[in-house]
């Protein structure tokens, strides 16, 4: 027994050596797999459906990656993880990359060493109430019990907004979104809080959502985005590039529906150069020429991904807002490909 | 003439190690002290070089930093400004206190049932056998999901006593059963001697001890008369003034008046909140844990032989003094190591507090502080020192009790 766990340690600390050494995009093609680290469930963002697929707004981001890399949007492995252990099964390599509305900040930019290779939706944390409870501000909530999901940037936030407002609450800590959502209907904490996308989309699987009603404050900035261990920079320019890539289709026009034909060639040099008709974008990035193509196709570029999953036709009904085209109001803003 | 000498010295040769029966287990016991050593070496090694290379490095500066958040249960001041290091010890007493609550509800529940199980009664034993299969067999975590869901699904939110014809009253217009937890009154003094209130209540603790002596000192006394004259003098009414007088004066001197809990705003407010999760945690640790105990016990009564209950019913004592009086001190040498170990479990399945959010040491230190400072190893390590040295703190403790009341061999 004694000898077996040793041996098992000895393993692991070996794996985890090998683990360090090699690039994670090389480590990825011989896998054959991405290992994605998503949420254990939030409509909208990732959940998996009632054929256990997993779909969603993060989820597509995988996808997208899965597809450059490996030209199959379905080689990826979901790995759910909780706001607790997120980072650890980052760090630790278990996962490649996390796409779990994770906001960036910079503690966890700079002193846990996680790389943040874009913004995918610009989101703010918000308050949800019942409507019987009358409360049409969050400066009203002195006195109230707060359901919070534990580790995460809003358990800070909530702290901050309620000290500078000088008013008191009790905090409930919470696990998962489905605790919370439980606890909250439940009555057992008078408000729920987290990013207000997530409000929204916890809203929407209500029995009765009208019942329910976001407060006007947004008290904090929320970029959220993909995020890569530091260190391995050819892994995060993929991870980077291909959220870029997914952004310039939806602002060049370029959707899953008219791909195929904007492929064949165009006469615009940067559709060109995205589609890998032109230059050598993908060897450059150590990949074929086609990546961005096929990453595209996967789920369609980043305004069709979000109609698809989290916009107003969907149950969950966000506006598009800053996460708009800088073209038309927003915040989204890609490099050139050049 | 034969003369008996000692058998020539051998000199000692390094083949010894190995062949040599009186050697051989040294030469392995080193060996294998020397490859742990050395596993462990690599292991610290591998750690240093792996944490180098992801540019970390292993550092308690944190724990001065403010920790940013709120904790719903503290029994010492806290606020979000507050350390790392002082939400560490909310935490430390949080455990402590549903780890003492627990400890003793469980003995409690388990020398009563593991006395019952053994009753003649049919129904009552069955009943304690059942209790004790259900309860030991399932895991405490789900206990306690079990329990707290089962709370707060059950138990009105405290809206529900509000408005002209609210849904849910107050017991006797003082208990409020809610399902954040429930507030009964609190205790509050008018003139306190001490400005700090703590201080207060240490005083009345004290008397409280103080009482405790004086009626041992009369027990004592009566008994010696007893041994002396035959005659046990009649003593309760002293013994109740000993326990009741001294501490009522001083409550009475300190102006004690009852708070009494209200709705306001969105909760209850005023009097002693006892939170949801800490209900939760404490019973399902109680129950579960009191089922191992119930076992112990009837192992330990069980051990005493049936003589000796034979033999204290034929001086004439009733079954309940054969029981008080003879058998449980005798189990007693068998029940108290078993026991030490239960209580080590139940300080360490306390740290199941996260699955109901309550903030003991596990959540604050090892699950936010950890979350938000990713300083995992740090936080582990201080983890795994605080249950060492509490669970060690126990045996200790324990373990003078149970020379107490070992065999004493004489």
């Amino acid at each position: 027994m004694k000898k077996s766990v040793f041996l098992g340690a000895l393993t692991v600390a070996g794996l985890a050596a090998a683990a360090a050494a090699a690039g994670t995009v090389d480590d990825v093609k011989a896998r054959g797999k991405l290992n994605c680290g998503v949420t254990t469930g939030l409509v909208g963002f990732a959940a998996p459906d009632a054929n256990g697929e997993w779909n969603g707004f993060d989820v597509a981001v995988c996808r997208g990656v899965a597809a450059a890399v490996l030209g199959d949007p379905a080689a990826v492995e979901f790995v759910p993880t909780t706001g607790k252990t997120r980072f650890t099964a980052l760090a630790s390599g278990e996962i490649d990359m996390l796409a779990r509305n994770t906001t960036w900040t910079f503690s966890r930019d700079v002193d846990l060493k996680f790389t943040f290779v874009g913004v995918n939706y610009y989101d703010g944390q918000g308050f949800m109430v019942p409507k019987d409870l009358g409360v049409s501000s969050a400066k009203e909530l002195d006195g109230a019990t707060v359901c919070i999901q534990t580790g995460t940037t809003t358990e800070l936030n909530l702290a901050d907004f309620f000290r500078s407002n000088n008013i008191s609450y009790e905090p409930v800590p919470i696990e998962t979104n489905a605790e919370a959502q439980q606890q909250y209907l439940a009555g057992a904490c008078d408000v729920y809080t987290t990013d207000a996308s997530g409000l929204a989309a916890t809203r929407a699987t209500f029995e009765d959502p009208a019942a329910h009603v976001l407060l006007p404050e947004i008290i904090s900035k929320e970029p959220l985005g993909p995020l890569v261990r530091h260190g391995d920079n050819e892994w995060g320019d993929v991870v980077r590039w291909t959220l870029n890539a997914l952004i310039t289709a939806e602002e060049l026009g370029v959707t899953s529906a008219n791909i195929g034909e904007m492929a064949a060639g165009t006469n615009n040099p940067e559709i060109n150069r995205l589609l890998g008709t032109e230059g050598t974008l993908g060897e450059m990035l150590g990949l074929d020429a086609e990546w961005a193509k096929r990453a595209i196709m996967a789920g369609g570029n980043y305004g069709e991904i979000f109609a698809k999953n989290i916009g107003e036709d969907t149950p969950i009904g966000l506006a598009r807002g800053l996460n708009a085209q800088w073209t038309e109001g927003g915040l989204l803003y890609s490099p050139p490909f050049r | 003439m034969t003369t008996i000498t000692d058998p020539p010295r051998q000199s000692f040769q390094l083949s010894m190690l190995l062949n040599d029966t009186r050697y051989r287990s040294f030469t392995f016991q080193a060996i294998a002290l020397i490859l742990l050593i050395v596993a462990i070496a690599y292991l610290a090694s591998n750690l240093a070089r792996n944490l180098e290379q992801a540019g970390l490095n292993i550092s308690y500066e944190f724990l001065r930093n403010p920790a940013g958040y709120d904790i719903n249960q503290t029994l010492i001041p806290y606020d979000s400004q507050s350390s790392n290091l002082q939400a560490a010890w909310v935490g430390i007493l949080n455990t402590l206190l549903v780890a003492f609550l627990a400890c003793i509800t469980a003995t409690v529940l388990g020398v009563v049932a593991g006395v019952l199980r053994l009753s003649n009664n049919w129904l009552v034993s069955k009943l304690m056998s059942f209790y004790v299969e259900i309860f030991r067999n399932i895991p405490v975590l789900i206990w306690i999901i079990i329990i707290f869901t089962i709370m707060t699904a059950v138990l009105p939110a405290p809206r529900a006593f509000r408005g002209d014809e609210p849904a849910a009253s107050m017991l006797f217009g003082s208990f409020a059963f809610t399902n954040r937890g429930i507030y009964i009154p609190g205790p509050q003094l008018a003139n306190p001697l001490f400005a700090a209130t703590a201080l207060n209540w240490v005083l009345v603790l004290l008397v409280l001890v103080g009482s405790s002596f004086g009626s041992r000192a009369l027990s004592r006394w009566a008994t010696a008369k007893q041994e002396a004259t035959g005659l046990r003098p009649t003593t309760w009414y002293w013994t109740l003034a000993i326990w009741f007088v001294p501490v009522v004066v001083l409550l009475a001197i300190m102006g004690l008046s009852w708070e009494y809990p209200a709705l306001k705003g969105f909760n209850f407010s005023g009097g002693i909140k006892i939170g949801g999760p800490l209900i939760a945690l404490w019973f399902a640790l109680s129950v579960y844990t009191g089922a191992f105990i119930a076992e112990n016990v009837r192992a330990g009564i069980q051990a005493i032989s049936k003589g000796q209950t034979e033999a204290a019913a034929s001086l004439g004592l009733r079954p309940g003094r054969v029981m008080n009086l003879v058998v449980l001190p005798q189990a007693l040498r068998v029940i108290i190591p078993p026991l030490i170990s239960q209580y080590l479990n139940i300080t360490k399945n306390s740290s199941l507090a996260i699955a109901v959010g309550y903030a003991d040491i596990t959540a604050t230190l090892g699950g936010i502080t950890l979350n938000q400072t990713g300083r995992a190893i740090e936080c582990v390590l201080l983890l795994m020192l605080f249950y060492l040295t509490i669970s060690l703190a126990i045996s200790f403790v324990m373990n003078i009790y149970n020379n107490a009341v070992k065999l004493k061999e004489r």
